[in-house]
C-alpha cells in the first residue's frame, strides 16, 4: 500500500513530462517500434525457414530435390507430392522403430512419474533418519552426464542380458530421469497444506490411501510437467538408444540417424522421417505448452 | 539451482516449511519409508550411482581392463590428437554457445515485451525446444547444403553476395582462333582501335550453351552507324566440324547477352555499355579511337557461397543450430524473470531522463543478472554434453573437425573399443559438472534446514 502511494506522485509527474517531450523524440519512438517490429518478424523468420525447408523437401520427390532447393515448390506447386510419406509408411524398418519409440517413451515416462512420486512423498512427508541427506544425494546426481554410465551400463546390461532390449533403454531411460522427478516432485508435495494430510489421516488413511488419494490429485500439476518433461526427453533421446538398442528394437533417431551418413540419397528417408518423428512432440508441445514450460524451467538443470 | 525460476510456473514455492511442520502426520512406520523409497534408490544406484564409480576405476585400468595402466587414460586426454581437437572444439562450445543463446534470448525476451503478437513469436523460437536433436540436425544438414541451388543458407548469402558483387554470366568464354582480342587484365581487349560508322566484331568461344544467359537470342550483324560505334559480341561457334564461319555472325550462333563492353583510351574508360539480347551493341562518339575491352567482371566464377560444413566454419555452424534449438529457452527463462520485475524501477528510470538503452543497461540487465546466470550456467551444462547435433550435422569429411568430448567418448567407447580413454573422458566431464552438483547441493541444504 505505501509503495502504490509513494508511486503515485511519479505517476502523475510522468504526464505531466510527456507534453513536453519533442516531437523528433517522439518520432524516433515511433520509428524504434517499427525498427523491432521488423526486427523480430526477420528474427521470426529465421526460426521458422529451417522447419518449413524440412516440411516442403519432404513433400518433394529425391529427384526434385536433386535438382533443385525446397523453395522451387513456390513457383512450381504441382512437385509437392505424399510419395515419401507413403514409401515410407510401407518401410517396414521405419514403421517398425516409431513402434519402438512408443514402447520404450511411454512405460519410461510412466515409471519415472511414479517412482519419482513414491519417493517424492517419502522424501517430502515421511519421517526417517538422514532424510535430508539421502534428498540432497539425488539432487547432486541432476547434472550427472549419461555419459558416464554408457560404459558401465552397456558391460552391466550386456552380462544380465538386458543389452538391445527395450526394457534396458527403458530401465536408464528411468534411472536418469528420477533425479529431476524426485527434486520437482518433493519440492511441491512439501507445499501441500499439513491440515489436508491430517484430515485425511483423521479418517484412518494409510500411507498408500493417503499417498494415492490425497497426494497424487493435488500433485497434479507437478505431475504434468514432469511427465510431459520426461515424454519429450525420452521420445527424443537418440544418444541412449544408440548405445542401448540393436537393430530390432531401435527407436525412430537411430532409425533415421544410420541413413544420415548418405544424406544426398536419403532425403526421402530422412525428411519425411524426420518430420514423422517431431510431430508427436510438437502436438505435445502445443497442446501442453504452459505444463512444458513449467518443466522446462524447474528442469533447467538437467 | 533452477528453482528460482521454477517457482514462479510450477508453483512449487522455493522455500519449504520448516521440518518441524513437515513432520510425519502418519507416524511413519521406518519400513513404509523404506519401501517408498526403494525403487528410486535401487534403480539409482544402479544405473547413476555405481557407473560413476565404475568409470572410476575403468579409467586407471588398460584398454582391456585386466592391468593397471595408472594416468595413461588421462595423459591420452592431452596427448591424443582426436581428443585434443574435440577439448578444443568443447571449449569453444562452451564459451560461446550459451553465452550467443542468452544473449539472444535477453534481446527477444526485452523487445517481444514491446509488441502485441510477443507471445506468437515466443512460440515460434521456443518451438524447436521440442524436437529431438536429431531432427533438428536433419533440418540444419538441409540448410548448410553447400549448393547455393539447395541449401536456404548458401542460397540467401550467394543472393545478398551478389546484388553488391554481380556474378558474371560467361565464365569460361574466351578467344578463339583468329580473334581480334587478346587478354588483358583477366579480360580481354580489341587488338586494334575502333571508329565511328564501322562495326566491330567480338567473337569468344567456351560458354556452354546451357550456361548461356536466359535472354540470348540469335546473334545478328551489327549496322554501322554514323557517329556511333557499333558491333556484335557473340559466341562464334556452331556446333558440328566445319560448321560456319570463324569471325562471322552465323544464324545458329548466340548472341552474348547483357555483355559488359567498355571503350578505353589511355588506359581511361571513355565510353561503355552492355550488349542486347543478340550481342549488339552501339556506343557513342567518345568511343572514336578508343580500343574496346571486355571487362575481368564477365568472366569471374559463379560465387558458389560458403562452405559451411567445410572444415574451418563446421563448428560455427553446427553452434548455430544449437542456437536456433536453445535460444527459446532463454528467452522463456529470462522473459519469467522480466515479468517479475518491478515495473516501478524502470518508470523511475525513465522519468529521470534515461533512454530505453540506459534503461536496459542499467537496471533491467543488472535486476536480470541472477536468472542470466542461471541461464548460462545451465546451458553450459547442457553444452558439455552436447552429441547428437555434431553426430548427425557434419558430413563424414568434417566430423573429425568438429570432434567434441561426448563424441570422442561414444568413438573410444564403442567403435575404436578403447573403454580405458572413454571412462577418463567421462570421469573428467563428470569433474566438470562436479561444481554446479556442489552448488545445487549447498542452495538446497539451506532451503530444507530452513
Amino acid at each position: 500500500m505505501t509503495t502504490q502511494a509513494g508511486s503515485l506522485p511519479k505517476a502523475a509527474s510522468a504526464t505531466a513530462v510527456r507534453p513536453e517531450r519533442s516531437l523528433g523524440a517522439r518520432l524516433a519512438e515511433r520509428v524504434g517500434g517499427g525498427l523491432v517490429r521488423v526486427f523480430l518478424i526477420v528474427v521470426g523468420l529465421f526460426w521458422l525457414v529451417p522447419t518449413v525447408g524440412l516440411l516442403l523437401a519432404s513433400l518433394r520427390t529425391p529427384a526434385d530435390m536433386s535438382a533443385s532447393g525446397w523453395w522451387r515448390v513456390f513457383s512450381e506447386p504441382s512437385q509437392l507430392t505424399f510419395e515419401s510419406y507413403r514409401k515410407l509408411l510401407e518401410n517396414g524398418d521405419i514403421t517398425n522403430s516409431l513402434l519402438n519409440t512408443v514402447l520404450i517413451t511411454v512405460p519410461a515416462t510412466l515409471l519415472v512419474v511414479a517412482i519419482g512420486s513414491l519417493a517424492g512423498y517419502a522424501f517430502a512427508w515421511m519421517e526417517f533418519p538422514g532424510r535430508d541427506w539421502w534428498f540432497l544425494g539425488v539432487v547432486g546426481l541432476l547434472v550427472v552426464p549419461v555419459q558416464v554410465a554408457l560404459i558401465p551400463i552397456a558391460e552391466l546390461f550386456g552380462r544380465i542380458g538386458l543389452f538391445g532390449t527395450v526394457l534396458g533403454v527403458v530401465l536408464f531411460h528411468t534411472g536418469f530421469g528420477l533425479p529431476f522427478a524426485v527434486f520437482l516432485l518433493r519440492n511441491f508435495f512439501a507445499e501441500i497444506p499439513r491440515e489436508l494430510l491430517e484430515a485425511a489421516r483423521l479418517d484412518g488413511a494409510g500411507e498408500l490411501r493417503l499417498f494415492a488419494r490425497v497426494v497424487l490429485p493435488l500433485g497434479g500439476p507437478a505431475i504434468a510437467s514432469l511427465g510431459i518433461f520426461q515424454f519429450l526427453w525420452v521420445w527424443n533421446d537418440m544418444l541412449v538408444a544408440l548405445v542401448f538398442t540393436k537393430s530390432g528394437t531401435q527407436p525412430i533417431t537411430v532409425a533415421l540417424q544410420t541413413q544420415v551418413r548418405q544424406f544426398g540419397n536419403n532425403i526421402d528417408v530422412l525428411a519425411p522421417g524426420a518430420f514423422i518423428s517431431m510431430v508427436i512432440p510438437l502436438a505435445v508441445f502445443f497442446a501442453f505448452q504452459r505444463q512444458f514450460v513449467s518443466g522446462v524451467m524447474a528442469g533447467a538443470v538437467k | 539451482m533452477s528453482s528460482a525460476a521454477a517457482e514462479d510456473v510450477a508453483g512449487t514455492p522455493a522455500t519449504p516449511s520448516g521440518p518441524r511442520r513437515r513432520k510425519s502426520v502418519t507416524g511413519t512406520r521406518r519400513t513404509a519409508a523404506a519401501l517408498f523409497l526403494l525403487p528410486a534408490l535401487v534403480l539409482l544406484g544402479a544405473l547413476v550411482v555405481y557407473p560413476i564409480g565404475y568409470s572410476l576405476i575403468r579409467s586407471f585400468l588398460s584398454q582391456s581392463g585386466d592391468s593397471f595402466a595408472g594416468v595413461d587414460n588421462y595423459r591420452a586426454l592431452f596427448t591424443d590428437d582426436g581428443i585434443r581437437t574435440a577439448l578444443k572444439n568443447n571449449i569453444i562450445w562452451v564459451v560461446f554457445a550459451p553465452t550467443v543463446s542468452t544473449a539472444l534470448g535477453l534481446i527477444f525476451a526485452v523487445l517481444t515485451e514491446r509488441v502485441r503478437w510477443g507471445t506468437a513469436f515466443k512460440l515460434v523460437v521456443f518451438m524447436p525446444m521440442a524436437i529431438s536433436m536429431l531432427a533438428a540436425g536433419i533440418i540444419f544438414r538441409l540448410v548448410y547444403d553447400q549448393d547455393p541451388d539447395k541449401g536456404v543458407a548458401n542460397a540467401v548469402w550467394v543472393g545478398v553476395h551478389d546484388s553488391f558483387a554481380e556474378s558474371s554470366a560467361f565464365p569460361r568464354a574466351h578467344p578463339g582462333r583468329q580473334s581480334p582480342l587478346r587478354p588483358d587484365q583477366g579480360g580481354f581487349v580489341t587488338a586494334g582501335t575502333v571508329h565511328t560508322g564501322r562495326t566491330v566484331a567480338l567473337p569468344l568461344v567456351g560458354v556452354a550453351p546451357d550456361r548461356m544467359p536466359k535472354g540470348a537470342e540469335p546473334a545478328a550483324r551489327a549496322q554501322p552507324q554514323p557517329g556511333k560505334v557499333t558491333g556484335t559480341a557473340w559466341q562464334d561457334f556452331t556446333r558440328g566440324k566445319g560448321v560456319g564461319k570463324l569471325g562471322a555472325v552465323d544464324p545458329a550462333e548466340q548472341g552474348y547477352a547483357g555483355m559488359r563492353i567498355e571503350a578505353v583510351k589511355d588506359g581511361k574508360v571513355v565510353a561503355s555499355t552492355k550488349a542486347a539480347a543478340d550481342g549488339t551493341f552501339t556506343l557513342p562518339a567518345a568511343a572514336d579511337g578508343a580500343r574496346l575491352r571486355l571487362p575481368a567482371s564477365n568472366f569471374r566464377e559463379p560465387y558458389n557461397g560458403v562452405d559451411w560444413l567445410g572444415p574451418a566454419l563446421v563448428t560455427p555452424a553446427v553452434i548455430g543450430s544449437y542456437v536456433w534449438m536453445w535460444a527459446g529457452f532463454a528467452m522463456v527463462l529470462i522473459a519469467a524473470g522480466l515479468a517479475g520485475m518491478p515495473r516501478e524501477l524502470l518508470e523511475a528510470a525513465r522519468v529521470d531522463g534515461a533512454n530505453e538503452w540506459q534503461v536496459f543497461r542499467r537496471v533491467t540487465v543488472p535486476l536480470l543478472a541472477p536468472v542470466l546466470a542461471v541461464v548460462t550456467v545451465t546451458l553450459m551444462i547442457n553444452v558439455l554434453k552436447i552429441f547428437d547435433l555434431v553426430f548427425i550435422i557434419p558430413p563424414g569429411s568434417s566430423q573429425d573437425d568438429a570432434n567434441v568430448l561426448a563424441l570422442e567418448l561414444y568413438r573410444k567407447g564403442f567403435s575404436e573399443d578403447q573403454p580405458g580413454i572413454a571412462s577418463a573422458i567421462a570421469v573428467f566431464l563428470l569433474l566438470l559438472v562436479i561444481p554446479v552438483m556442489l552448488f545445487n547441493i549447498r542452495r538446497l541444504r539451506r532451503e530444507v534446514r530452513r
